[in-house]
């Protein structure tokens, strides 16, 4: 035997379960205990940038909504920095960058309001376009689900995006690319995130 | 220009896999295509932080926190403590615990829950704080009921604590689920059982901690979570291929 390494192993992760919004989200599980729940604003008022909307819906292996979602948002600001210690660009007085939405219990539909990250510097001084990371659990997921949303309308960032171009089937790029509308004035992006099947949204190991 | 240190990447085979059919719902939620494995940029070092003003103080105290003055939840009174340490066993300071439970009946407040035991007037069921600087946090709280839940038709759920939890990265951001020693629902729980090694789900059972009990009022038990760790050294960066 050699000798014992003395590093300890990471707290394995178990399924949130249904009732995440006790927790997390205790005004949607019905109830109103905190003075202030968090994540619900992500950019602050005053964050630079496109003032957008991103609205999507979680499918199933069988196309069925997912209705107890929760979904993680981490995102720079428009100038592509991090609210963070270790991103020196700063990030405006307010923006935490940081959000958390659950979806409606009837329809699975979810949505939250932000603004458009600028891109961010990747490995390597490789430029990354705009995107959202986005971390999913919910009632059986055992471990929770990272992937990115890109931005439709940042097709040349997007070709030139080094985590894109680490997908091995093109065809599989595009489950990461919101597609903007605009809505009453204002620019709506839509990103469904399906689970499993043909369609399968590409998921991370960080 | 320097990459920023990375964590260590995850054990995946300690974790449970995605697809565990013994635990139904994760069936059809369960992606079929493997994950995509990132070497990490900012977008994964850096990670949402929280303040002293993002909370309450009494935030912790699930006895307290939604009962009518002078009055408290009811249940076996515990204190649920420990601390949050990072794989290399450095604590992990000033971060975000959240947790969800049970009543002492085994029923959530919540308006998707039926089980037939009753809701406790004086219980919420969540709590949250930050852990100080040697990473240490503790919650105030009821021993949670086990409950029925609709997997086989005689599952049960061993008592247990929704933990979730902030490291300094979103590479970190973990939920997990606080078990009881001694408590023999634990070895029988299909979502227990997705994970495959004993010593993962011994490190999910918080330890009977006597020491931390205050007498002639609540008893306690010990859980420490492992976040990820993160390596020593700032890589040069490499130009990388394609
Ligand atoms: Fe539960």
């Amino acid at each position: 035997m050699a000798q014992r390494l003395d590093y300890l192993k990471e707290t394995p992760s178990q399924t949130a379960g249904p009732y995440v919004h006790i927790g997390l989200a205790p005004g949607a599980a019905g109830f109103d205990i905190y003075a202030q729940e968090l994540g619900w604003d992500i950019a602050g008022p005053h964050a630079a940038g496109e003032r957008i909307r991103v609205e999507g819906l979680v499918t199933d292996g069988t196309g069925s909504p997912v209705k107890d979602v929760l979904i993680e948002v981490w995102q720079a600001n428009a100038a592509g920095h991090y609210a963070h210690p270790e991103d020196p660009g700063g990030t405006e007085e307010g923006f935490r960058g940081w959000g958390r939405v659950i979806t409606d219990f009837d329809t699975g539909e979810w949505g939250f309001d932000t603004v458009k990250p600028g891109p961010v510097m990747g490995r390597g001084g490789r430029l990354m376009a705009p995107h959202l990371n986005l971390w999913i659990v919910a009632r059986g997921i055992n471990i929770g689900l990272n992937t990115r949303l890109y931005f439709d309308d940042e097709a040349d960032a997007n070709a030139a995006d080094p985590v894109l171009g680490l997908i091995e089937w093109e065809s599989r790029r595009d489950t990461l690319i919101a597609r903007r509308e605009i809505r009453d004035g204002a620019p709506v992006y839509r990103f469904d995130i399906r689970l499993q099947g043909a369609d399968e949204t590409v998921f991370f190991d960080i | 220009m320097k990459t920023p240190a990375e964590y260590y990447q995850r054990d995946r085979q300690w974790h449970a896999p995605a697809l565990t059919p013994e635990y139904k719902t994760s069936v059809s939620r369960a992606p079929s295509f493997p994950l995509l494995s990132l070497e990490q940029s900012a977008s994964e070092i850096t990670g949402p932080s929280f303040r002293n003003d993002d909370i309450n103080p009494g935030d912790n105290d699930l006895l307290h926190n939604y009962a009518t003055a002078g009055e408290s939840a009811i249940g076996e009174r515990i204190i649920l403590h420990g601390r949050v340490l990072d794989e290399n066993a450095r604590p992990v300071p000033h971060v975000l615990v959240e947790i969800w439970q049970a009543n002492a009946g085994g029923r959530y407040r919540h308006r998707k829950d039926g089980y037939l035991a009753p809701i406790d007037a004086n219980f919420g069921g969540c709590g949250r704080t930050l852990t100080d600087d040697q990473g240490y946090y503790v919650f105030h709280t009821v021993k949670p009921g086990a409950y029925p839940w609709r997997n086989w038709v005689n599952s049960w759920r061993p008592a247990h604590v929704h933990f979730s939890v902030f490291g300094t990265s979103f590479s970190q951001r973990l939920i997990t689920q606080c078990y009881f020693e001694g408590d023999p629902l634990i070895a029988r729980c299909p979502i227990v059982q997705t994970l495959k090694d004993p010593a993962a789900v011994d490190q999910l059972t918080a330890a009977l901690d006597m020491n931390a009990t205050i007498p002639l009022d609540s008893i306690a038990y010990r859980f420490d979570i492992v976040l990820r760790g993160r390596r020593a050294t700032y890589f040069e960066n490499r130009p990388e291929g394609g």
